[in-house]
């Protein structure tokens, strides 16, 4: 980055904050104390813009924009939680938990998963859509982790952080729409990948219980946040 | 090479085709090859050769004639006789005739209104020339416009000429053309890309498939304008894989321009340089949208980005890059020669110039038509089209594709223009136009639209990729008669969000269909709901006893 | 690479494709086209021939051969119907014309037969909306169609080479 960035004002939630031009709304709003809720977004990793839940309004647009993707500018006025963003988040949340079986009580992850969290953040009582319920396999075949698509939310942290941290880009994402999956290689069993490193980076990045490690049951799989921060920081150090 | 160059081009072309007193026109577009217009044209010339009429009398291959339901379409120097419904066995009648009266029996009237009510800028060689040969181009003034410009204009007097036009992107959102020239060619880029989108991925819509089938050098003089515009040299066509026959003529007209030296460097021995090449699309709709386009031309998987930064600014490997569809392409070149006063002066206030559009469904004249904006549909639906097939009620017109929305009897009064369609619920798009009679269901249609956007949802964001798969599925129970007054107000629910929340254009619009339905045809959803009827009888409703409480 | 495959013509117009655009990862797509088109499907063996030539990872080019509906992973049978499902043809009687077929001959769209002489498959559009409701028959086009004039052509079309 060159020395001479330029400094540029706004205001989110009624408050005013300055920024670095190429800084993004959620950026600044974490500097500042401002939480916006997110599900795809991870510090260290290449933003998605998938998840919708960090959508935010700004005075004098109509439509609503990712805050994890949208940069800064001069003047612009941002409001994170008015009601009818709050409304649409808590939609979206229930849309998440409609799409697959996403049942905590028997969950690995159960008191450590992002998606539950969010649940209680955006005050999700209940989910009033249809439950899709599919079938969805586990593929168990690997010796240390174990993908259960069943409870994927398809934000795709597992693939970046395969491609961008680790570089082996043994995980994608697959067809399209309700249908995407996560593969290994040519969507094959994960324990016959040639290509994984075994380095578990992808598990501990995973927000749900969908990457976990090989025997762990219900509420005992905490996932070590503190992972991929520290390899970011140990990274930029080397630069 | 300068206009007299290429204009002896034409005219020693021109000279060929004038030392025949006939020139038959075959259309070999898609339709009416399908229809096997090439067997016709072959069994023509066998028939001029042993009638032996080969001094006097031409055969030609033409493009899109426009009266598809009436192929294969024959026409007799252009507008001496119109011939449809031609069979290889009609020919020997055809060419015996060919100095004596029209064959009745075959002939379709010139002056009926499918032909009369139209104006032809972006269609305006459609039908005219032999879409194969760079000559039949150059001789109706074909490159001139690029070469004028080149020649005689700055980059910014062109994009001046094209914001007077008022001219806006055909491709479905309407954005003006002259602005987004001018933003590509302010942004700052060592390099930068003109694309053309030509991945017609609306179901029922064929415009773009037949502008390439019929008249391709106007599309690369397009481009060709747009790039010295905005200081591109390189162009990119993203056509769909489907369209086998647009491709094969698209390649040959590019090795043709590449010849003549109007694409390539120093083109017409100026400074300025430009190539187009060919990216095939694979079968996704989102692709239309101009950040999956760009993913999707650089070999990844179709899936948009937000947008800020726009492909203006920031584009096809990170250079400011022009999007444009291939109608649009297709009036730069009219529009440079005619001028851009002409072009205004057509259509209404804020929509100026003709639309192409595709019509198809329950009409009589189904076809490729170019009409000027501000044209009522009932003009569209009744006079070009001839009303509806087998004299059934007219129940509604769908625009838009998925995108769009039904439009109900009540206003077929209504001008087409971009803001009157936003009005009532449907959207321009890119130019299908689908009548539906009364045996169409409004609760089917909608049902088949969020079909069609569920599984050509990307899946990237959530309100889209499980958004339109809830409501495909409360559509389903309400087809079939297994749906409550609730699972409506969740309908109706979903549609507010998934058109606020997702990321692209394919989720923001994919409820569009259902409002629209719902708006317009509401006592068609409660009958299935209320009364397990489906009033037009095409959804299966299965009667179950109730139990006696 | 066996000598086989290395002289297997199909594979020279796969590498000739790659060369075009010096072998860049962005050639991923247009190389997909090739080789669908000189072998009928993406095949296993050729995905890891692309994927080894352009340097592109295996999840990546499954991901993006199998995000494009055009491409097929499986064997085509011996013959095509390509049913089209465009908005035309939808309201002029497709869902008709596609029992009549899977009723006929036993098979699903997106499917083959068991005894491989047919495979079924749908589009969104072919762009022949003028000649609805329209049908591709083993790459050619028949439109104005009704259930009966399709089962007996399809019929017709896979009997021909017995």
């Amino acid at each position: 980055m060159s020395s001479s960035v330029k400094i540029k004002t706004l205001t989110i939630d009624e408050r005013q904050v300055g920024a670095r031009e190429d800084q993004t709304i959620l950026e600044v709003a974490r500097e500042n104390g401002i939480r916006i809720p997110t599900l795809c977004y991870l510090k260290g990793l290449s933003p998605y813009g998938g998840c919708r839940m960090c959508i935010v309004e700004i005075a004098g647009s109509p439509k609503l924009l990712p805050s994890c993707m949208t940069t800064v500018e001069e003047g612009m006025v941002v409001s994170t939680q008015t009601e009818r963003i709050k409304k649409y988040r808590r939609s979206l949340l229930e849309l998440y938990f409609s799409e697959r079986n996403h049942v905590c009580s028997v969950c690995a992850t159960n008191g450590y998963c992002e998606l539950q969290s969010m649940a209680q953040e955006v005050e999700m009582t209940h989910v009033h859509f249809p439950y899709m319920y599919p079938h969805l396999e586990v593929d168990a075949t690997h010796e240390r982790f174990v993908l259960d698509h069943n409870r994927c939310i398809s934000c795709t942290r597992c693939v970046r952080v395969c491609e961008e941290v680790e570089g082996a880009h043994t995980l994608d994402i697959k067809d399209r729409g309700i249908d995407v999956r996560i593969i290994t290689d040519l969507d094959q069993p994960w324990g016959e990948s040639e290509t994984c490193t075994q380095c578990g980076k992808c598990v501990h990045v995973c927000p749900t219980g969908a990457l976990i490690e090989r025997g762990k049951s219900v509420g005992e799989m905490s996932k070590r946040k503190q992972l991929l921060p520290y390899l970011t920081k140990m990274r930029e150090a080397q630069k | 090479m300068t206009p007299e160059d290429f204009k002896k081009i034409g005219e020693t072309h021109r000279k060929k085709r004038d030392g025949f007193d006939y020139t038959i026109n075959v259309c070999t577009a898609a339709a009416c090859v399908s229809l096997q217009s090439d067997k016709v044209k072959d069994e023509l010339t066998r028939q001029v050769k042993e009638q032996d009429k080969k001094d006097v009398c031409r055969i030609s291959g033409t493009g899109c004639l426009g009266l598809c339901a009436s192929g294969p379409l024959v026409t007799i120097n252009n507008d001496q006789a119109l011939y449809g419904g031609v069979k290889p066995e009609d020919a020997a009648e055809i060419v015996k005739n060919i100095d004596k009266k029209p064959v009745k029996r075959l002939q379709i009237p010139a002056d009926m209104p499918f032909f009369a009510r139209q104006t032809k800028i972006a269609l305006e060689h459609c039908g005219k020339t032999d879409p194969e040969v760079i000559g039949d181009y150059l001789a109706l003034e074909g490159y001139e416009a690029l070469y004028n410009c080149l020649t005689t204009m700055e980059p910014v007097e062109v994009i001046d000429i094209m914001v007077k036009s008022g001219l806006r992107g055909r491709g479905g959102g309407g954005y003006p053309v002259g602005l987004k020239w001018s933003t590509v060619h302010k942004a700052v880029g060592a390099k930068k890309f003109v694309i053309c989108n030509a991945d017609e991925g609306d179901p029922g819509a064929f415009m773009d498939r037949s502008m390439l089938e019929s008249d391709p050098h106007s599309i690369i003089e397009g481009m060709a304008i747009a790039g010295y515009a905005v200081g591109a040299s390189h162009g990119y066509v993203y056509i769909r894989g489907e369209y086998p026959l647009a491709i094969k003529r698209l390649k040959a007209a590019i090795r043709q321009a590449e010849r003549q030296g109007f694409l390539g460097k120093n083109i017409c021995e100026t400074p300025f340089s430009f190539d187009v090449e060919i990216r095939l699309g694979a079968g996704a709709f989102v692709c239309g949208e101009e950040t999956a386009l760009i993913a999707s031309i650089e070999g990844r998987r179709g899936t948009p980005r937000p947008r800020p930064p726009y492909p203006a600014q920031y584009g096809i490997w990170g250079h400011p890059t022009l999007i444009n569809n291939v109608e649009t392409f297709a009036n730069i070149s009219p529009i440079v020669r005619k001028g851009a006063d002409y072009y205004a002066s057509i259509g209404t206030e804020r929509s100026k110039g003709t639309k192409v559009f595709a019509l198809a469904g329950s009409i009589n004249n189904t076809g490729l038509i170019e009409v000027p904006m501000g044209i009522t549909l009932r003009e569209i639906v009744y006079d070009i089209g001839g009303g509806i097939l087998g004299g059934k009620k007219f129940k509604a017109v769908q625009t838009g594709g998925p995108s769009g929305g039904c439009i109900p009897e009540e206003y077929l009064d209504m001008k087409v223009d971009y803001e009157s369609l936003a009005q009532v619920g449907s959207i321009m798009g890119s130019g299908g136009m689908i009548v539906m009679d009364e045996t169409s269901c409004m609760v089917d249609v909608a049902k088949y639209f969020m079909d069609f956007c569920q599984s050509e949802s990307c899946g990237k964001c959530a309100p889209c990729r499980v958004g339109t798969a809830q409501m495909y599925n409360l559509l389903n129970l309400i087809s079939q008669g297994k749906a409550t007054m609730h699972d409506m107000e969740l309908l109706e629910e979903l549609c507010d969000v998934v058109r606020n929340t997702s990321l692209c254009g394919l989720g923001q619009t994919a409820a569009n269909p259902v409002l629209s339905t719902i708006r317009f045809f509401r006592d068609e959803y409660l009958a299935h709901i209320n009364d397990k009827k489906c009033l037009a009888g095409v959804c299966v409703i299965e009667h179950k006893e109730e139990p006696v409480l | 690479m066996n000598d086989a495959a290395s002289k297997d013509k199909r594979r020279k117009l796969v590498d000739a494709t790659m060369r075009r655009f010096g072998h860049s990862q962005y050639a991923l797509i247009e190389t997909l086209h090739t080789v669908q088109e000189a072998y009928g499907f993406l095949d296993d063996d050729n995905l890891k021939y692309v994927a080894e030539e352009l340097r592109v990872p295996l999840s990546k080019i499954f991901g993006v051969a199998t995000f494009y509906h055009f491409f097929t992973l499986k064997p085509q049978g011996e013959h095509t119907a390509v049913l089209c499902t465009g908005t035309a043809c939808y309201i002029r009687g497709v869902p008709g014309i596609l029992s009549a077929i899977k009723k006929n001959f036993s098979v699903d769209a997106g499917e083959t037969t068991e005894d491989n002489r047919l495979s079924l498959l749908t589009a969104r559009c072919i762009g022949s909306c003028g000649l609805a409701p329209a049908i591709v028959l083993d790459g050619e086009i028949a439109g104005q169609v009704t259930p009966e004039i399709v089962v007996d052509r399809i019929g017709r079309m896979i009997q021909n080479d017995t």
